[in-house]
């Protein structure tokens, strides 16, 4: 056994480069299920973990899947929005509690998320420095953003306007960071988070600039109460100690727009009034992000039946053109074997040789397909934030 | 222990299926120790002699004897561990495996017989000074030249000390003065150990050297 070992190992090392690519083509072609699997269970954990972990969803009647995915994964899904009276609505219900959220708007890649302190305490969200957010304009960001950029306490991040050219549009604002959370491995990770008016600020819905009663030449018109001034008026694009109180809404606040609401019901029963209240309403819908998420996991499932089962007509193709080279190269060496044969060897330390080349390839294959395994579950995290 | 002298054919009759060519060794004997020479014109079956005499190839008729054994009828298996063990071949293409490096050439059937030892790899390291290629003992013997790999085929035949040793024109690829060290040290190492040596050349020069000469005429022994 050991002469066979000893010859198939030569053969094999002698000929690494083909036995790599063959050993690499086996390993790929039967790992990718297994990684496809991998990377699966990995996804289905993480999102149902998000989704069990938020009992309710409220928002403006529309795609359930967008509402979930903006409330879970602030995915900036263009909602139609949902008035900002409904949360005072809400909040009426004393066996629920609310926390409003308004996605919109990105410092670059990140969401920005305009929400209340209770959210942090909702996620179990700590400050690992700096303090939260203290005034209009102030942020606080997640560990993955601030490791990503380099940012910390005390530095500044704009908010990107929707649409770049549009010259009239609403001014980046510069935002001040007052602290940065710690990781808990989701979506807020990656997120700035900003008091709900500071979202509204930078939809324009707010503004501070300079006091036109100081300086006649601005003023354009005066019509009662409301002064217009000229295109020199100074608006603010960032909120500081000195312009705060400049600052000023337009409009009733309770039309002003916010995404969705994450309902925290006391109990079962007051999740099922809830659902029934909102099942019956026109304008809004109550979702259950679980009831979603598993709906959508179903998708995800039958995908991956049908992605396993093209993979498995190209591992039984892959099996089969295998076979076939070993096939061959065995033929091509029957002059090898022959000689092998003459010189005296068994039939069965020959067959030994051919089946330990074929172990050796095995192996090998085997190896790549767990290392590719091992980068698989390494990577899902990753993958998953990306894909999200 | 069994009686490994001596090489003895009777009334040997092959044919190939089909083929006109016929082979008839009506009697050969070739006592242990000594040296026999197989000559004639190409296609007199020289190398069909020494495929049947090393039951590469089975007879019609007639039967071939190495010391007690009766090559024909031993199984197939039986000839194959027979082979391994006692006798040391050279093929005329010298039927190496080029992914091995010239040692490992070398000591193949004493890895198949289990006793590559520091005994064996002496021998081989002995044997391929002799040949003068111990300079390539770590070299692949694809990187090696055709006089080279035939010394290397040499060194194979006779490692393991075989009892009987047949060699296809060992020396084809060799010049005179190499070939004659070859056929030297397998005649010196053949009576030194008692082995027979059976040996194929088309060189009249080397019969001399030899204890017995066989002429092969057009497919028959005469």
């Amino acid at each position: 056994m050991s002469a066979a070992f000893h010859l198939a190992a030569r053969y094999v090392l002698r000929h690494r480069l083909q036995s790599a690519l063959l050993a690499g083509a086996l390993g790929l072609v039967f790992a990718l299920p297994l990684c496809l699997r991998v990377l699966i269970e990995h996804a289905e954990r993480e999102l149902r973990a998000r989704a069990v972990s938020t009992p309710q969803i409220i928002g403006t009647r529309g795609s359930a899947l967008d509402l979930m995915m903006t409330a879970l994964y602030f995915k900036r899904e263009n909602l139609p929005p949902l008035p900002f009276g409904a949360l005072s609505e809400l909040r009426n219900n004393p066996d629920a509690d609310a926390i409003p959220l308004h996605v919109r708007f990105a410092a670059q890649d990140a969401p920005i998320v305009g929400t209340e302190l209770d959210y942090f305490a909702f996620r179990g969200l700590k400050l690992a420095s700096g303090k939260t957010i203290g005034r209009l304009g102030d942020c606080v960001i997640g560990a993955n953003l601030a490791q990503k950029r380099g940012l910390q306490p005390g530095g500044h991040v704009f908010s990107t306007p929707e649409l770049a050219f549009d010259m009239a549009g609403v001014y980046p604002l510069r935002m001040r960071i007052t602290g940065v959370l710690t990781p808990n491995g989701t979506p807020d990770d990656d997120a700035v988070f900003v008091d709900l008016k500071t979202s509204w600020l930078i939809e324009g819905r707010s503004h501070g600039h300079d006091d036109l009663k100081r300086d006649q030449s601005v003023v354009l018109k005066e019509e009662d109460h409301n002064v217009v001034g000229n295109a020199a008026v100074r608006m603010f694009n960032e909120v500081t100690d000195a312009n705060i109180a400049t600052f000023h809404f337009h409009g009733d606040m309770d039309t002003y727009p916010i995404s969705a609401v994450i309902v925290l019901p006391e109990n079962a029963k007051a999740e099922a009034l809830l659902a029934g209240h909102f099942a019956r309403s026109k304008e809004q819908q109550l979702i259950r992000p679980r009831d979603e998420m598993e709906a959508l996991l179903a998708q995800l499932v039958r995908l991956e039946g049908f992605a396993a089962s093209a993979l498995l007509i190209t591992a039984s193709a892959a099996l089969f053109v295998t076979a076939l080279v070993f096939a061959l190269s065995f033929r091509l060496r029957l002059r090898e074997f022959k000689t092998l044969e003459d010189v005296g060897v068994s039939r069965i330390s020959l067959l030994n040789v051919k089946v330990l080349e074929i172990a050796f390839i095995g192996i090998a294959a085997a190896l790549i397909g767990l290392l590719l395994l091992s980068l698989a579950s390494f990577l899902a995290p990753h993958l998953l934030r990306m894909a999200l | 222990m069994p009686d490994l002298s001596g090489l003895h054919v009777t009334d040997l009759r092959f044919a190939y299926p089909g083929d006109a060519f016929r082979l008839h060794v009506p009697q050969l004997e070739l006592a242990a120790g000594k040296a026999l020479a197989l000559a004639g014109p190409s296609g007199a079956g020289k190398s069909t002699l020494v495929r049947l005499l090393t039951g590469l190839l089975p007879p019609v008729a007639g039967s071939v004897r190495l010391g007690d054994a009766q090559m024909d009828a031993l199984t197939h298996e039986q000839r194959r561990a027979f082979r391994l063990k006692h006798i040391g071949l050279v093929f005329q293409d010298f039927a190496l495996l080029d992914y091995l490096t010239v040692s490992e050439n070398i000591l193949l059937p004493h890895q198949f017989r289990g006793d590559a030892g520091t005994l064996a790899r002496t021998k081989a390291h002995d044997l391929a000074q002799h040949l003068q290629i111990a300079q390539y003992l770590d070299k692949r013997v694809s990187q090696l030249s055709q006089g080279e790999r035939q010394r290397v085929a040499v060194a194979r035949a006779l490692v393991h000390e075989p009892r009987f040793i047949f060699a296809d024109e060992p020396t084809a690829s060799l010049d005179p003065s190499r070939g004659r060290i070859v056929v030297d040290l397998m005649i010196e190492d053949a009576r030194k150990r008692g082995a027979c040596l059976v040996m194929v050349t088309h060189d009249p020069n080397l019969l001399p050297l030899f204890d017995q000469t066989v002429r092969m005429e057009d497919f028959a022994v005469v």
